[in-house]
Order: C-alpha cells, then sequence, then structure tokens
C-alpha cells in the first residue's frame, strides 16, 4: 500500500479519509485516467448542447471513480461508489438517445438497489469491530452465517454494477442510450467496479463464505459467457452487442475470481490461484480498453450516419479504410486473439481453470468462439462487401481527433497483448498477498 | 421551589418582546415601507438565534420558571435550528409574498409567535408548558395558512388543518391528563422518577400513552396521522408552507424528547413499538403515495411523512432490552436526521417559491420542466436537494440515512436488522420520485411560453448558500454530528 492519505473524517463514526494503492488498484487508476482523457477527445466537436456541464460530469465521475479504487475505508468507497451515479445517470439522461430517461432511471436504481445492501453489511461490520478500516476488517474474525449475509449483501451491490447474468438487464438498456462518451466509462470503467469490490469486499472479508458459495459464481459467470454469448449473436444494434459481449467478457472476470477458491483449497494450488486472479485483473483491463475502443469505434460512424443498426451498413472499409482497420483490431481483440490483449486473460483464466476440471474449462472456453462468431460476423456486415447504399457511400474516413483517440487505444490494446509482464508484476505482490487472506479462514 | 430565574427565558423574552413591538410598529407602516418589518424581524430572529447559540456555547443546564422550563444544550439548539428556518424562510418568501399581496404585517408577528411557541416547546420541563408552547405555535399557524383570505384553496387547509390540529392536541391533552392521573405530576422529572420506581397504575400509564404517542403523531405528520400533511402543504400559500414544514418539525422532536425520552424513558417498550409500527406506516405512505403525485408540494408532503419515519425508526431504537446505553447514539442521529432534513426541505421548497411569479403558482411537477436550460443554476441546486432527500451520498441526506441505519444496526436485535432492511428498500422506492423530479428538470423540453429566470440577487445567493451546506455539510458532516450528540448526550445526562 503506497501514497496512503488518512485523516480522521467523521469521528463520531470512527471514519478516516484513508487512500491508499496498491498493485490491483493501480493498472484500474491508469485505465480510469486514460479513458477519461480519451471521452473527453471523443467527445470534442461532437456535443453541442451544454458542452461545459458535460465536460464538468465527465471530470467530476472522473474524479470519483479514482476515488473508488483508492478507498480504504469502507464508507469513503461507499460514498464515491454511489456518488459515480450521480454524473452517469445525468449524462445519459441528458445527452443519451430517444428512450434515454428510461434506460437512466433504470440504471440508477439498480444500482442503488445492490448498493444499499452493501450498506447494510458494511454497518454490522462496524458494528462487530467498531472501525470501517478496510484492513480492520480483513483481519475481524466472523462466524460463516455471518459472512453469509455479508457475503451474499456484497455479492447484490458488484453482480449489478458488473453486471452478473441475471441482473444484467439495465446494462444494454444504458449502453445503447448513453452518449459515446458515457458508453466508453460505462464499460471501461464502471463494470470493472464489481470485479474490483469483489476483490476488496467480498473475498477478503467473507472468505469462508466465498469458498462456500464459489460454486453460485461460477455458474453464474458460465451462464454469462455463453448464454451471453448466443445473446450477442443476434443482436441487431452494434452498440447493443458490444454491451453483450461485455457482459460475457465480464463473466471471465468473476470466473476468474472465484475459481482462486476451488485452486487453493482443494488443489493447494496457490500459484494457479494467482494465475487465476491475475487472468481476472488483466480480463478487466483489456476489456476496459477493447470495450471503449469499441464504443468509440461506433461513436466515429454514429456521429457520421446518426445509427446504429447493423442493417444500416455495408462497405463502410470502401469509404473509411484507415477506421476499418483500427475497428477489425479491436474486433480481433474483443475475441480474443493471441497478441491482443484480450487473449492474455482469457487465457490466464482458462489456464487457471483447467487446473479445477477440465469441463469447466472447456465451457469457458467456448466464449472464445462465439467471441469470434459475433465480433466477425458484424465487422462483416457492417465494414466489408459493397457499398450498401448512398450513405455510407458519403462517408468520410477519420479526421486526426479520431484518430489520435483509436491509436491510443489500439496501442494499449497491442502493448498489453504482446508484453503484458509490467501489469502482471505490479500486480503480482497484492494478489499474493490477497490470496494469502483468502485462504486463511475466518472462523475460529 | 427553584427561583424565577428569569435569565433562563431570555431569549424567549426578546422574542415576545419584539412580536409585540413589530406588531405594533407595524400598525405604522403604509405598504411600501413594509420592508421595515421584514427587516426589524430579521433582526429579531438574529438577536434570538445569537441567544440560543451563545447559551448553547455555554453548555449549562438551568431551571427557570420555578422549575416550568430548562435551558440545556438540546432545547437551545432546536431552537437555535429553528430561528435560522424562520429566517430563511422569510426571506425565500420576500419575492412570493409581494407579488401575492401577503406583504403584510401578520406575516411577520405570527411566524414570530409560531417561532415562540417552538421556543417554549422545546425548553419546556412540564407537561403543561409543552401543550402551551404546541397551541401557541399552531394557533399563529393555522392564522397563517389562511393568510390569503381570499383564496378558496389556502381557507380549505386553514379548516383542514385547524381542525386535525385541534383534535390531535385534544389527544395529547387527555393524555396527558391521564399521565397526571397516573404519576401525581406534571413535572417531566417528577414524571419520570414515579415511572421508575414502579409506583404508578401501569395500565392508565400506557392508556395515557397511547393518546399522547397520537397526538404527537399528529404533530410530525406521520402515518396513520398523516391526513393532513398532503392536503395543508398543498393548499397553503408555499412561504406558509415552508413555516409549517420547518421549525414546526424541529419542534416536534423536541417535544418527543421531552415527553418521551426525558418523561417516560421507563415506558420505553411501550412508545417504541407504537413509533416502530408509525414509523414503518410512514415510511410506506410516504414512499408509496409520492410515486403517485403530479404536484410538487404534495409530492414534497410525501417525501416529509416518508423522512418522518427514519427518525421516528431513530427514536425507536434508544433502548434495547431494557438497556439505555446506545440511546445518545439512536437520538443523536434522529436529532441529526431532522436538522438535516429541514435544512434540505427549505431549499427544496425555496425554489418551488422563486419559480412561481405574480399570478402563476409553480407547484406542478411538470412546471419544472427544462429547469436546466431556463436556470442551470437552479436546476443544480434542486438537484442537490433531491439526491439529498434521496439519502445518495456525498450529499448532506446520505449521513442522517447512515446514521441512523447505524442505529438501528448498532442494537444488534435481529427485528430491528430488519427494519433496517425495509428501511432501505423503502427508501429505494422512494429514490424514484426524487430522480422523477430531476428528470423533469434536465431531460424534459421547457414548455413553449417558459423563459429564462431571473431572481432578485440576493434569494439567489442565499439558495446558493442553502445548497452549499447541503453539499458540504454532506463532504464534512463531523462538526454538525457532533453538536448533536453533545446536546443528546448532555440531556440525557440530566
Amino acid at each position: 500500500m503506497q501514497f496512503v492519505e488518512r485523516t480522521p473524517w467523521i469521528a463520531s463514526f470512527h471514519i478516516d479519509y484513508h487512500l491508499g494503492i496498491d498493485g490491483i488498484a493501480l493498472p484500474l487508476l491508469v485505465l480510469t485516467s486514460i479513458i477519461t482523457v480519451l471521452v473527453l477527445i471523443a467527445g470534442w466537436e461532437v456535443i453541442d448542447y451544454k458542452p461545459s456541464q458535460y465536460v464538468a460530469a465527465f471530470l467530476i465521475l472522473g474524479g470519483l471513480m479514482n476515488g473508488v479504487f483508492m478507498a480504504q475505508d469502507a464508507i469513503l468507497f461507499y460514498v464515491f461508489f454511489e456518488g459515480m451515479l450521480i454524473p452517469m445517470f445525468i449524462i445519459i439522461g441528458v445527452w443519451g438517445g430517444p428512450n434515454r430517461v428510461y434506460a437512466t432511471i433504470k440504471f440508477f436504481l439498480y444500482t442503488f438497489l445492490g448498493s444499499v445492501f452493501m450498506l447494510l453489511g458494511l454497518i454490522y461490520l462496524y458494528l462487530k469491530g467498531q472501525s470501517f478500516n478496510l484492513s480492520d476488517m480483513y483481519a475481524m474474525s466472523l462466524t460463516l452465517s455471518e459472512q453469509t449475509w455479508l457475503f451474499f449483501a456484497f455479492l447484490v451491490a458488484f453482480a449489478v454494477k458488473i453486471p452478473m447474468w441475471p441482473v444484467h438487464t439495465w446494462l444494454p438498456d444504458a449502453h445503447v442510450e448513453a452518449p459515446t462518451g458515457g458508453s466508453m466509462v460505462l464499460a471501461a470503467v464502471m463494470l470493472k467496479v464489481g470485479g474490483y469490490g469483489f476483490l476488496r469486499f467480498s473475498l477478503p472479508i467473507a472468505p469462508d463464505a466465498s469458498a462456500e458459495y464459489a460454486w453460485v459464481i461460477i455458474a453464474l459467470s458460465l451462464i454469462a459467457v455463453v448464454y451471453i454469448g448466443f445473446v450477442a449473436l443476434a443482436q441487431e444494434d452494434m452498440k447493443k452487442l458490444i454491451a453483450y459481449s461485455s457482459i460475457s467478457h465480464m463473466g471471465f472476470v468473476t470466473l476468474g475470481l472465484f475459481i482462486a477458491f476451488a485452486l487453493v483449497l482443494d488443489k493447494n494450488a496457490a500459484d494457479m490461484a494467482a494465475v487465476g486472479v491475475q487472468g481476472a485483473m488483466v480480463q478487466m483491463i483489456s476489456h476496459g480498453f477493447v470495450s471503449a475502443a469499441m464504443f468509440g469505434a461506433v461513436g466515429v460512424l454514429y456521429d457520421r450516419m446518426h445509427s446504429r443498426m447493423i442493417a444500416d451498413y455495408g462497405g463502410v472499409v470502401n469509404r473509411m479504410p484507415w477506421f476499418s482497420a483500427f475497428v477489425v483490431l479491436f474486433a480481433m481483440a474483443n475475441c480474443g486473439l493471441p497478441g491482443t490483449s484480450g487473449f492474455v486473460g482469457e487465457w490466464m483464466v482458462i489456464l487457471g481453470t483447467v487446473k479445477v476440471n477440465f469441463w469447466l474449462a472447456a465451457l469457458a472456453a467456448t466464449a472464445l468462439i462465439f467471441g469470434a462468431a459475433y465480433n466477425l460476423w458484424m465487422v462483416k456486415r457492417v465494414y466489408f462487401g459493397e457499398v450498401a447504399n448512398a450513405q455510407v457511400k458519403a462517408l468520410t474516413d477519420i479526421d486526426s481527433r479520431e484518430f489520435l483517440m483509436l491509436a491510443l487505444l489500439a496501442a494499449a490494446v497491442m502493448w498489453m497483448g504482446l508484453y503484458p509482464k509490467p501489469f502482471t508484476d505490479v500486480m503480482h505482490v497484492s494478489v499474493t498477498q490477497l490470496l494469502q487472506h483468502v485462504a486463511q479462514s475466518k472462523l475460529n | 421551589m427553584n427561583p424565577l430565574n428569569w435569565m433562563v427565558v431570555l431569549p424567549e423574552i426578546v422574542l415576545l418582546a419584539m412580536a409585540c413591538i413589530i406588531a405594533i410598529a407595524d400598525l405604522f407602516l403604509t405598504d411600501p415601507a413594509r420592508r421595515i418589518t421584514f427587516w426589524l424581524t430579521q433582526g429579531t430572529l438574529a438577536a434570538v438565534a445569537l441567544l440560543h447559540l451563545d447559551a448553547f456555547n455555554a453548555g449549562q443546564s438551568a431551571f427557570g420558571m420555578q422549575g416550568m422550563v430548562v435551558s440545556d444544550s438540546l432545547g437551545h439548539l432546536l431552537a437555535l435550528f429553528a430561528c435560522l428556518a424562520v429566517m430563511v424562510t422569510l426571506a425565500y418568501a420576500q419575492p412570493y409574498v409581494g407579488s401575492r399581496d401577503m406583504q403584510k404585517g401578520e406575516l411577520y408577528t405570527l411566524s414570530l409567535f409560531s417561532l415562540l411557541g417552538v421556543c417554549v416547546m422545546v425548553s419546556a420541563n412540564h407537561f403543561l408548558v409543552v401543550y402551551l408552547g404546541l397551541e401557541v405555535m399552531s394557533l399563529s399557524l393555522y392564522a397563517l395558512t389562511a393568510l390569503r383570505r381570499d383564496h378558496g384553496q389556502s381557507t380549505e387547509a386553514a379548516m383542514k388543518y385547524f381542525v386535525l390540529g385541534a383534535l390531535a392536541s385534544g389527544f395529547l391533552l387527555y393524555g396527558l391528563s391521564m399521565m397526571y392521573g397516573a404519576t401525581g405530576s406534571l413535572d417531566i422529572q417528577r414524571v419520570f422518577e414515579v415511572i421508575g420506581k414502579g409506583q404508578a397504575n401501569q395500565s392508565v400509564l400506557v392508556f395515557g400513552l397511547v393518546f399522547i404517542v397520537a397526538g404527537l403523531g399528529f404533530k410530525f405528520g406521520a402515518a396513520p396521522f398523516h391526513m393532513w400533511v398532503p392536503d395543508v402543504y398543498h393548499g397553503a400559500p408555499t412561504a406558509i408552507t415552508l413555516l409549517i414544514a420547518g421549525a414546526p418539525k424541529l419542534a416536534a422532536f423536541g417535544m418527543a424528547m421531552r415527553l418521551l425520552v426525558e418523561g417516560m424513558l421507563g415506558l420505553a417498550t411501550d412508545w417504541q413499538q407504537m413509533l416502530v409500527v408509525m414509523a414503518l406506516a410512514s415510511l410506506c405512505v410516504g414512499n408509496l403515495g409520492a410515486i403517485a403525485q403530479t404536484n410538487l408540494k404534495r409530492l414534497l408532503a410525501y417525501s416529509a411523512i416518508a423522512q418522518i419515519g427514519f427518525v421516528l425508526l431513530a427514536l425507536a431504537s434508544g433502548v434495547v432490552s431494557g438497556n439505555t446505553l446506545s440511546a445518545g447514539n439512536a437520538y443523536s442521529s434522529a436529532l441529526f436526521y431532522m436538522v438535516t432534513y429541514v435544512l434540505t426541505t427549505l431549499g427544496s421548497f425555496g425554489v418551488v417559491m422563486l419559480l412561481s411569479r405574480q399570478g402563476f403558482e409553480s407547484e406542478e411537477i411538470s412546471d419544472l420542466a427544462g429547469l436546466n436550460q431556463r436556470s442551470p443554476w437552479m436546476a443544480a441546486v434542486m438537484t442537490l436537494f433531491m439526491f439529498s432527500l434521496a439519502g445518495i451520498p456525498p450529499l448532506v441526506g446520505f449521513y442522517a440515512k447512515l446514521s441512523v441505519l447505524q442505529a438501528l444496526v448498532t442494537t444488534n436485535v435481529t427485528g430491528y436488522l430488519w427494519l433496517a432492511v425495509i428501511a432501505v428498500l423503502l427508501s429505494l422506492i422512494g429514490a424514484f420520485y426524487y430522480l422523477r423530479v430531476i428528470k423533469v428538470m434536465y431531460f424534459d423540453e421547457p414548455a413553449a411560453d417558459a423563459r429564462r429566470i431571473h431572481n432578485e440577487r440576493g434569494v439567489q445567493a442565499l439558495l446558493a448558500v442553502n445548497g452549499a451546506a447541503v453539499l458540504v455539510l454532506g463532504l464534512l458532516p463531523g462538526g454538525l454530528m457532533a453538536m448533536c450528540s453533545t446536546a443528546i448526550v448532555r440531556a440525557l445526562a440530566t
């Protein structure tokens, strides 16, 4: 834990303003900061309705997201976690598409529903330990039934955020209606808050309950990976397709996190568990860049054609060669082609899973096939082939602003794919430490 | 017997004297010079607030008027916030009353008298003094509600308020008489001792208690005694609605503390059950009822009912299986909730008032449509209030809910844990209608005839301060929490 800042905040409840960064938080902070800049680039000439409020909302959101990843005090975390909803609610509602009001209220209430239970769980932990400090909560011993309640309270909060099947339905709506920048942040960073929450709260605070109920999460993850993969295949709206693919990819994250229990406890393979958890982390970061890129690319098209429907396009590559090159790269990364960032995380997670059970791994690996199917099929229908209509014919290739945005994302995707070591090195110590917590039973 | 000890009631004497002086002085003022009345009133309120602040800081407890009133931190803190609430209300009301022929001396003198009632109630040490203060406050408010005599809706609201309020007062008085019958005294300390010794007839006590709690329920506006709240909030001129929604809530809290906690803590198990039922009913009625409203004032009225539910929950969690250890925690969270709620309410009704123009009451939710385009700044402030009422961090409403939930969970009794779960679920439903207000302001197009809004600088600045207070107290709630807990701890110690 570095860069620690700690001052008493609300003395009567022993709440501190306590920030700190470790190996789990650092990559996410980097991701958040880069994405916030890219979002502003993406909206630069596009947003003409109250641009000052637009930028203000994203900057506030950026600050709150950084806060979420740095908070070492449970209530401070909760404040940032909930606070994020306010700017996002406004962003979707003001700058969103035609059905934005429904989408944004659904988004808000869904997330709020989840997090209030977490709040009760946190207050209960405070009752036990008289402290909202996370490290105190890690050290606290709890009975299995207490842990179970806490585990499910946290699960509701983070499962909605990730989102896991079956509480994912807010995501396609929110993504479709959000402006490009909103979708980028939502997919790239806000979904990661859920995975991060599992790492910070569920696993170390309720390790025994997590181990007990890991099968629930693993089952839900596999459903997300496989079933949602099929759902993505059927989408006709590009943003919806990417949204469903996000859910499917986040299934890998939860799978990697919870497969660790089986590895540590049953197979006694802690190093393999570390691979699984790191794979989940890498998958989060990678998906952050890839999904932001995919949504950014849809935004580029939408700004020109004002349509997200796959059927309205065809043969875009003829008019926009540079742009299409980028898109194909991102689509490949999205289906996990070796050499791109998408491969590394999924491969590590599958590697961990194979160790536990071959058939689970096989099921998870089908995601690579479905991923290739829906991504490539979309690329084929939108970008390749003959120029479909006059509007496509009138398209112009990306300008330097859009090029900058896509090129930065492409660089990040390639770098993580070809040389992921800096990322895994940063995480390694913190993940090992976390797994030690996880392996240690809190039942005395 | 205690001496008279005039200094104990110095703030009240100043308030009474100035109210009379303003009433007389106003007779000699013509309409254009009414601002003098306004400034005299504000000066008086500021002076009284300072006196209360001073007494709060001194932190001593003293009895006066032969033990009829007490000067303690709790009373002074509540009176201080009540003064501030009335000051802010009158300031917000300036453009509103000016354009509605309500700029009369009565508005100011009656406001001062209602405040006097509040101050008497919160510093009472005798059941009859509580009742006296209550009547001074209520009668002034009835009259104020009917201030626009020629306005049908207002008179109707005043009539409802009066009839139901009188009924509630009757309940309360009847309950107090039962208490007197059982304990042989109306002095709060004495009643406490008698109940503590267990000499009083339990069934008479509890019978009286039911009526007292019912009377309190009316004054809080808690379900099932909430019927008057939406009608009166809606029917009264908005300036008066704000007077009713602000200081009297603090007074009701003070009354609950004096009667239930200081007088009848020995019966806590009995009245806590009643409060829990009322709290749950309020949460349900308030949150579910608000969804169907199209009128903003009615919506805020239902929201008031729901918020009171939280206060009652905190009040009901003080004594756990005969143990008063967590009482200070519970009551101070209730006080914090009440104070921050009043602060937020002031602002949200302030916005409603500022949006009204000559001959136009901006009270439908649809009147807020596109407010972000007409006045981005007011929309932002209103958003803060709505998110705060919904309990979203980092606004002050979140810490209020947090402290109440914390009080509930701290009891570590399964029943209370379930109460906490129900409370958060219902407040989740509540979030929906607050969001709807924000949705209308930000996402809807303004009506075709809507213009940009220009307000007087002073009122605008006040609204900004109010909004900033909601945010700053949200970022740094420690100070106010500490103040509340000091007041409660001192009150419990005596």
